[in-house]
């Protein structure tokens, strides 16, 4: 091991502390190491008590999401070459009650999420013997960066909404609502609407855009949030104008 | 949503959000410039009211008016309103883009084509309005 790294880990122990404090690890790493591989040196050679999820270790699981150097990000997508030379300091998620050290409680979002329906939605299925609902490359191409999103939650953490309006539903739920939305085997819309055009939904955001720069997937919720704005707005002067229209 | 407290389970961290929590990220501070100057783009507008109000008083309440936009202090205020509804109105602009997709022939209209128009349509507004000013007012 040719290269030492300064790691700073907020440590978070609540049977014995009351508050968050530092600490300070010198870590030996390669030049090829992500932030969750020193985490892990930590882990394994250094201090077992240290707490942090990860799982998958390729950027698609959402486990790992943490602050690092003051921004969320994915520790096993972050590079240790690509920080600025220095400590590398490790929060955990922003906006999120934590539970122990790196460990934050994702109850909220997980809750929100499922209030927005995430899933295709048929008002009557097809049968069987029809066979599979077919779609093109462009209706595909309508709704697929939406798709990407991993929930890691690192849009939450990045929004200053989400804290000073804790009832927001936020832009990860938002944004795959509007996946499901804009699938044309999906018929929920309907069913979404009443939480997306709510106080809590969309309209409670203020397009900061900080959550479409932390997605690691460039899902673009801020954009989602901002095209549903509109398309809530476009059905309110249908529904107000044509009032016998089915919506 | 929280578990219940228990030896095992004892009280979580919860961290304040600071009240000049605009100023920890370049972006934020950029949200909060770009929602500050909307304030310009409501007094420009209630003062293009008041200025046809006066306009329609007569003359002799228009000469007023003009007096005092030549007063230097009125010069200097509205020299940095026109400042904030500028900044207002490019980064509003520019987030539109962002907003609005819109298809064409089965494809996304480029987010370039989007921003032209928008622009395109300040531009034919702001003649328009200047025309009204300047054009009918000789």
């Amino acid at each position: 091991m040719a290269e030492t790294v300064t790691l700073e880990v907020q440590r978070y122990r609540p049977e014995t502390e009351g508050e968050p404090t530092w600490e300070r690890f010198e870590v030996p790493c390669q030049p090829e190491w992500m932030v969750l591989d020193v985490l892990n040196y930590v882990k394994d050679q250094v201090d077992g008590t240290l707490s942090y999820r990860w799982a998958c270790r390729m950027g698609v699981c959402g486990s790992c999401g943490m602050t690092v150097n003051g921004e969320p990000a994915l520790t096993c997508a972050t590079y240790l070459r690509d920080l600025p030379r220095g400590p590398v300091r490790v929060a955990p998620l922003a906006h999120f009650p934590v539970i122990r050290d790196l460990v934050v409680d994702v109850t909220d979002f997980v809750d929100k999420l499922a209030r927005v329906k995430p899933w295709i939605i048929r008002k009557e299925d097809k049968p069987l013997s029809e066979g599979e609902y077919l779609q093109t490359p462009d209706e595909l191409e309508r709704y697929k960066q939406l798709s990407m999103c991993i929930n890691c939650a690192l849009c939450y953490s990045a929004c200053p909404i989400y804290p000073l309006e804790p009832e927001f539903v936020g832009p990860a739920a938002i944004a795959l609502a509007q996946r499901y939305n804009l699938d044309n085997r999906d018929q929920g819309a309907s069913e979404r609407e009443e939480i997306l055009s709510s106080q809590d939904g969309v309209w409670c955001c203020t397009f900061v855009g900080e959550c479409s720069v932390v997605c690691p997937k460039h899902v673009d919720p801020a954009g989602a949030i901002q095209r549903h704005k509109v398309t809530s707005t476009i059905e309110w002067f249908k529904s107000a104008l044509l009032p016998w229209r089915k919506r | 949503m929280n578990a219940r407290r228990t030896t095992f389970h004892p009280k979580w961290h919860r961290e304040r959000m600071p009240i000049f929590w605009w100023l920890r990220k370049w972006n934020y501070t950029k949200f909060i410039t770009r929602e500050l100057t909307s304030f310009a783009v409501g007094y420009a507008a209630l003062f293009f009211l008041a200025q046809i109000a006066c306009a329609a008083r007569g003359e002799e309440s228009w000469s007023r008016l003009q007096a005092w936009l030549r007063t230097p202090a009125v010069l200097a205020f509205h020299g940095i309103a026109l400042l904030f509804l500028l900044i207002h109105s490019v980064t509003w602009l520019n987030l539109a883009p962002r907003a609005l997709s819109m298809r064409l022939g089965g494809r996304r209209v480029p987010s370039g084509a989007v921003l032209a128009g928008h622009y395109a349509a300040w531009l034919l507004a702001s003649a328009a309005v200047a025309w009204v000013l300047v054009g009918t007012g000789r």
